[in-house]
Formats: structure tokens, sequence, C-alpha cells
């Protein structure tokens, strides 16, 4: 069963005329977001984005951009009350361990 | 800061000899690397075991720098990992009977998506990493493995002009290298995928129940108190409807996740809390007015809370973004604020001024 999380929020963007079809956005995706024919690949769900930033960091020619970060509730939350910038103290935590 | 780095790891080196799963070491080019072993030991379990309930759990993590694995020459492969030490120990039990390279970078003992969604397995540790282990004297071909989920902080395409290397992006999956190893270093679309499993879940839940319980304790406290003067004392069963309701927001929720429906998190905590919370009420009937107060202020409350454990969750799941989980803190945190304080009124005139049947 998969699980897939609000729609039309990611700020996902994708240049295709700055693309030079190397194919490692493909390749570092942890969900599966783009599609190619082994050329240059499109967004094919940008529901599943999870905005990990891997495809953007990851691009030779800055054709993607995408506005990554932390995303767990009680670091924005924290960082809302404190007023400064969420940080997930993951150290502590080790969570979304692989 | 090269310099430094390497007598940091000659250092590290001396150090090393007292850990447990070092179980030898092997001359090189450049000095003796330890030898690592690919079972983990009783003791490596229960240290994992420990970390997942939270029992002392700052530092625990390996020295940064290079291992080996079997007997690895200059044509053997070179995989990259953090400094953690639950995921050291996934990634070595994985990987009995290779010979290979093991370089750990210092994510500050952080795993690897963490870390490189910090930056702290990120391209600047990677190349001074390579530099400090003298990697390019060790082996002769120049290819590095790297976990597919430290792409998030490394930019494979600015590697190689900085340090000869090129950057491979290995599997998710620490289960998945040898397959991905003998196949040429190929993925399968599936190696590739972050998945969410049940089990992945459950490994999860006790760092949700944990400070849920916490959190729960002072609540106890002051009820605990309140009841010695209070009309209407609570009873088992509003406890009962309340841990349930912890329950449900921390660990039935991450369990059910598929089933429960709805996408938002918030969503699915409250309806888990509140399936539990208008259960237990339904078992106790003959309500009057203050019963209906008190009722009416748990189904209120109590929802609340678990909806607000479950938002909790959207941080070790695997698969929420950053700008969804602030669109669901904007609509689900005025109506979790709210149901609760509510609720809370409710309960507590109820509790404090209700016409109480003493027990
Ligand atoms: S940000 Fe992450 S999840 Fe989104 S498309 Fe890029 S690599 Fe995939
Ligand atoms: S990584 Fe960039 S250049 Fe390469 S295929 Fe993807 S968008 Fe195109």
């Amino acid at each position: 069963m998969s699980l897939i999380y609000l729609d039309d929020v990611s700020t996902l963007a994708l240049a295709s005329n700055k693309c030079n079809g190397c194919g490692r956005c493909v390749q570092v995706c942890p969900h599966g977001v783009f599609a190619s024919n082994g050329k240059k690949p499109w967004i094919n769900d940008i529901n599943l984005c999870m905005e990990c930033g891997a495809c953007a960091k990851n691009c030779p020619t800055g054709a993607i951009s995408v506005e990554s970060g932390v995303g767990c509730a009680s670091a924005l939350i924290s960082g809302w009350l404190s007023g400064s910038e969420p940080s997930c103290d993951c150290s502590e935590d080790g969570k979304k361990c692989c | 800061m090269n310099g430094q780095s390497h007598s940091g790891r000659q250092m590290a080196k001396s150090s090393e000899i007292t850990e447990s799963w070092q179980i030898g070491e092997l001359a090189t080019p450049i000095g003796s690397v330890p030898v690592i072993a690919t079972r983990l030991s009783a003791k490596d379990k229960l240290g994992a075991w420990k970390v997942r309930w939270g029992i002392g759990r700052m530092n625990y993590k390996v020295s940064p720098g290079l291992y080996a694995v079997g007997e690895p020459d200059e044509a053997s492969p070179v995989l990259v990992s953090a400094n953690y030490k639950l995921t050291f120990d996934a990634l070595r039990q994985e990987l009995s009977g290779l010979d290979c390279w093991v370089l750990i970078l210092d994510t500050d003992g952080i795993n690897v998506w963490c870390a490189a969604g910090k930056g702290t397995f990120g391209t600047e540790e990677l190349v001074s990493r390579i530099q400090a282990a003298g990697l390019s004297e060790i082996v002769s071909h120049r290819l590095i493995i790297l976990p597919q989920l430290a792409a998030s902080g490394v930019g494979a395409q600015d590697i190689p002009q900085r340090t000869g290397f090129h950057v491979e992006y290995g599997p998710v999956r620490a289960s998945d290298i040898k397959e991905f190893i003998s196949s040429g270093n190929e993925a399968t679309e599936e190696m590739r995928l972050v998945s969410f499993t049940f089990k992945d879940r459950l490994v999860l839940v006790p760092m949700e129940l944990v400070p849920a319980i916490k959190m729960s304790l002072p609540i106890l406290g002051v009820v605990f108190l309140s009841n010695q003067f209070a009309r209407k004392p609570l009873g088992k069963k509003d406890l009962a409807a309340f841990a349930g309701a912890v329950i449900a927001g921390s660990v039935a929720t991450p369990l059910l996740l598929p089933y429960i429906p709805g996408k938002a998190f918030s969503l699915k905590g409250w309806l888990a809390g509140l399936c539990w919370t208008a259960g237990s009420l339904q078992l106790s009937k003959g309500f009057e007015l203050q019963d209906r107060m008190l009722a009416a202020g748990e189904l209120l409350l109590f929802p609340a809370i678990s909806s607000y454990l479950a938002l909790n969750f959207t941080g070790s799941s695997t698969y929420t973004s950053p700008s969804g989980v602030k669109k669901e803190l904007k609509y689900a945190m005025p109506l979790i604020s709210g149901a609760a304080a509510i609720g809370g009124v409710l309960m507590a005139a109820a509790h404090l001024f209700g016409k109480g049947e003493k027990k």
C-alpha cells in the first residue's frame, strides 16, 4: 500500500531548456518523481515529491529547483515559537534511519 | 585541515583497537587500517535497542575514517557511509563475504539521510575525508559508492575535479548493496525507492511513545491532586480514555498509517483518537448533565491530543514534504489548540464543580 502526502504542495520545478538529459535526477530521487525515456526526464508525479532536494543538488546544469528543508512538525513548531530557523535535531532522535 | 585530519586518523586507529567490532588490522601503503566484523555482537544489538528506546542515546557513533571488510586490495570497491553506529552496523552486517573498503564520514553520529539533509554528509566532508584517508594511494580505481540517500547533501558533479573520484549512487537500503555490486553497480528501480513499511514504522514507535508518556505524566499529576478536592473525581474510565488517545496518536496512527483515511497526519491521528474516545465513552452509559459536559470535554480534548501526536510523526516519515507539513500545521494547529482549550475547560468545569457521586 503506497503512502502519498498532501497534493499540490511541492515547490519542485524543472526547466527542461537547461537540462542536458544526464539522467542523474531520475537516479537519485527516492520517490520516483521523474520519468524518462532515455533522454530528457520530465516530472511524472509531483505529488510524490518530498522536497528532499537530492535532484536539484545533483543536477549539473541547475535545471531543477526545489525548496528543501526540515519537514518535522515539532521542529517547525519550535522554530515558530523561538522565531528561529527550524532545525531537526536528528542526533538525538536518530530518525529516518536507513 | 588536511594535516590535522591525517593525524586524527592515526590517533583514531590506536584507540579503536578496543572496539568490539574490530577484528584485525590490514597493512596498506599508507599505514594499517582496522578490519571490521560483518556480524553484530550481542553488545551491538543491545546498543541498538537502547538507542531505539532513548536510553543513553547520545554519542552513539564510531570514529570516522577508512575501514576494511574482508581482504580488500587496490581494485576493491569503496563504500561511503555515516558515523552513526546504527548506520555503521546496518551496513557492515550486509557486507559478509565481500572484500571492500568502507569510508566513514564524520556526520556527528547522525544517519545518512538526516545528515545529508543537514549538510554534514556533504560535499566538503566527503572531499576532506577522501584526502585525509589517502584513498587515492589505497585504491587504483577512481570510483566511490555513496548511499543514494546521501544525494541531498552531496553534489556528485563537484567531487571529480576536487578529488579525482567519481561518485556512483548505490541503493537506498544497505541490504541491496551486495546485489548492486555483483550486478556491476546497477540498481533496480525498486532499490532506488524509499519505502515506509510496517516494520519501518514499528521501529520508530518507541521514539513517539516515550515523549508522549513524558508529556502525559504532568497532566496525570495535576489530575491526581485535583481529584483530592474535586466534586467529581476523574476515574479509571477517564484514565483509560486518555491513555488510549495518547496511544492512538503515538502508536496506532504510525502503525496503521496507510489504513486510516485522509492524507494529513493530523486528520489521521484525530480520527484514531476520536474512535477510541467515543468508543470508550459509549461503554460508560447513563450520562447525567455533568457527565455529558465531561464527555463533551473528553471528545474535544482527547482526539486533539492524538492529532497533535500524530502530527509529530511527520518528522519520522519518509515521504512528507516540508511544504506539506507547513500547510498542515497552518490548518491543523488552530483547530487542535482550539478543541483542546474548549475541551479542557469543559472537563475542568465538570470535574471541579459537577455533581459528583463520590466514590
Ligand atoms: S526533491 Fe527529492 S523527492 Fe522531490 S523530486 Fe527531487 S529527489 Fe525526488
Ligand atoms: S539532473 Fe539536471 S541535467 Fe540531468 S537529466 Fe536531470 S534535469 Fe536534466
